[in-house]
């Protein structure tokens, strides 16, 4: 018999949709060169700037202030190599003046280490703390904005814990203070609503693969007016600012998804949520003394980090997938070193509760009936870890959320 | 696909843990017990030894810890069953991961756990027995995170390993807390072996 596979891992990386791969496969007709000026070109063109469209409409955002890139990494790190740009001498040494940068202690890598590589050239950067939900604490921000802040770099929603964070206010003190605004929409874009002019943000990020799209394709919105410089140097595509022959199934499977995300986004908001809803409700009165992590309401509609105490992660998740549930966790294990998530750590988890930690998060694909099977499949794999472990008394947590 | 991450004899030992003890400690009376690791790095191993005559004539353990973890402890306690006290000590990690079908190099410092925790425990018998130091050897831990000791590095020593990365390929010493107080201890301890064993360091 077929092994149930149920994938609750979606903030990874999403299949891709049926629809959108037709199209792909379709679009493999399409060969021109989008740069060429034959109708070949021509033809990859127009398709192209429809993509581009598409993506603007998910984000409110105009199509010309979208540009292609790689994915989120190179979206984030093109904001952060643009401003070092505007702030350097030609020797690569910030200039005086708006030397520093204001990100948090929750971003996803490319955004930290771009901060610290920042950092490493001479300019100030805050990683800003956040509270035991995952919110920005707007105090901590509002003492390190000035006018020296170059640029405020915060995530929409966090990967780990869906936690969202309040970007207009932010953006708006940022505005105030006469800094930049960048946000990485990586996870919040085609899950929750976007509005890059009512976020007032000047930078956004995005990706494919986490909409149901291609891999190796997403975006960076470039408000008019906000400097740019280019990370690739080379052809003239992208206006300059992105160089390299064009992605062009890549760009059109991702302009699908992006169409698809905002026509369903009322549904996904409303249906993901029931089932993540469903599992957290299941879990919390099926297995004892856990603990969800993030924001009891400003949450992704697909994301639940659940801390199961005196059971290890990485035991965890290699028992769930052995009963076929895919799912993450944020254990150190894991990943080969022993340092628990940066996130999790972030919001005073705790190291030992970091370990035991396992993120489920939802997507289309995923049925009520898997939901009933995770939650009839997680206790007694959880009892079984916690039987065997040393923590023989399991710490006592309160609920964050009921 | 290969259906499983680790080797299959990891799995079954992942899934099939042998002489775990499922209850707690005081269902199991004994004569040894050795605890090691640290919640905080995300793995603690318990081990207890039924032991006659310097015999390990049964053995339980617990773990808060990952598949790989698991997996060793339940090959070790295995392998110790019916063993010399003294065999049992000498036990090397290595001989445990080969028994595994092998290991990825990120999650060996793993299976250094349940060897730890045995150790302990002799040594806690011996300390019992009045014998103590017998295998012990007035040891001091180096390395906090994963329990190595002086004479893991100066067996590594011997073995021929003569920096850093000599060190950390014999025993993981410095995978844990990032810290670096082990490896400042480490490189001192080197500089003390060159000149006990009168060689020169590479
Ligand atoms: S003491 Fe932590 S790695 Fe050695």
């Amino acid at each position: 018999m077929e092994k149930r596979r149920i994938y609750v891992d979606y903030n990874a990386t999403t299949p891709l949709n049926s629809e959108v791969k037709a199209g792909m496969i379709e679009d493999f007709e399409i060969y021109g060169n989008a740069s060429s000026m034959h109708s070949s070109g021509r033809h990859a063109h127009a398709r192209l700037e429809e993509a581009r469209k598409a993506v603007g409409d998910l984000i409110g955002a105009p199509a010309k202030t979208v540009i292609f890139t790689s994915g989120g990494s190179e979206s984030n790190n093109t904001v952060f190599q643009a401003l070092r740009r505007v702030a350097s001498d030609s020797s690569g040494k910030p200039l005086k003046g708006r030397t520093e940068i204001i990100t948090t202690a929750i971003e996803h890598p490319c955004v930290l280490n771009s901060a610290a590589y920042l950092k490493s050239l001479g300019f100030t950067v805050y990683f800003l703390p956040v509270d035991q939900y995952g919110k920005v604490k707007i105090d901590e921000y509002r003492k390190v904005l000035s006018e020296r802040t170059l640029l405020v770099s915060v995530m929409m929603a966090n990967n780990e814990i869906g936690t969202i964070q309040d970007i207009r206010e932010i953006a708006e003190l940022a505005k105030a203070a006469g800094a930049w605004m960048h946000t990485d929409a990586v996870q919040a874009a085609g899950k929750i609503p976007v509005n890059v002019d009512d976020l007032k943000v000047d930078y956004l990020t995005m990706s494919g693969h986490k909409i149901y799209g291609p891999k190796g394709i997403g975006a960076l919105y470039v408000r008019s007016g906000a400097p740019l410089f280019p990370l690739i140097h080379g052809g003239h595509q992208e206006d300059g600012f992105r160089a390299g022959t064009y992605n062009n199934i890549g760009i059109l499977g991702y302009g699908k998804a992006a169409e698809l995300a905002k026509k369903n986004l009322e549904a996904y908001g409303r249906d993901i949520r029931v089932l993540r809803n469903q599992l957290r409700d299941g879990l919390l009165a099926k297995v004892p003394n856990i603990t969800i992590n993030g924001h009891p309401t400003d949450v992704l509609p697909n994301t639940l980090n659940v801390s199961f105490p005196g059971a290890e992660g990485e035991s965890i998740l290699l028992g769930l997938d052995l009963n076929g549930i895919e799912a993450s966790t944020g254990s150190a294990c894991a990943s080969g070193s022993l340092e628990p998530s940066h996130v999790l750590m972030a919001v005073g988890v705790g190291p030992e509760l970091a370990h035991g930690s396992i993120r489920f998060s939802l997507g289309w694909g995923v049925t009520k009936e898997d939901i009933e099977y995770i939650i009839d499949t997680v206790p007694p794999i959880i009892a079984r870890f916690r039987a065997m472990s040393t923590v023989s008394s399991v710490p006592t947590v309160p609920s964050v959320q009921s | 696909m290969p259906e499983w991450l680790y080797s299959d004899t990891v799995k079954d030992h992942f899934t099939n843990p042998r002489n775990v003890l499922m209850e707690d400690e005081s269902t199991y009376p004994h004569d040894a017990r050795g605890l090691t690791g640290n919640l905080i790095c995300g793995d603690q191993m318990l081990m207890l030894l039924r032991i006659k005559d310097d015999i390990i004539t049964d053995v339980r353990w617990k773990t808060y810890g990952c598949a790989s973890a698991i997996a060793s402890t339940s090959v070790l306690s295995e392998t110790i069953k019916g063993m010399n006290i003294k065999d049992a000590y000498t036990i090397k990690p290595e001989d445990l991961v080969e028994k595994m079908g092998g290991l990825p190099a990120n999650k060996i410092h793993c299976s250094v756990l349940g060897d730890k925790a045995l150790r302990k425990a002799i040594d806690d018998y011996l300390a019992k027995t009045g014998r103590p130091g017998l295998f012990k050897e007035a040891s001091t831990v180096i390395c906090t995170c994963l329990g190595i000791t002086d004479k893991d590095l100066e067996n590594a020593y011997l073995k021929g390993a003569r920096s850093w990365e000599d060190f950390q390929a014999a025993t993981k010493i410095g995978t844990g807390c990032g810290k670096g107080e082990c490896k400042t201890k480490a490189l001192e301890l080197l500089h003390e072996y060159a000149h006990i064993y009168g060689e020169k360091q590479a």
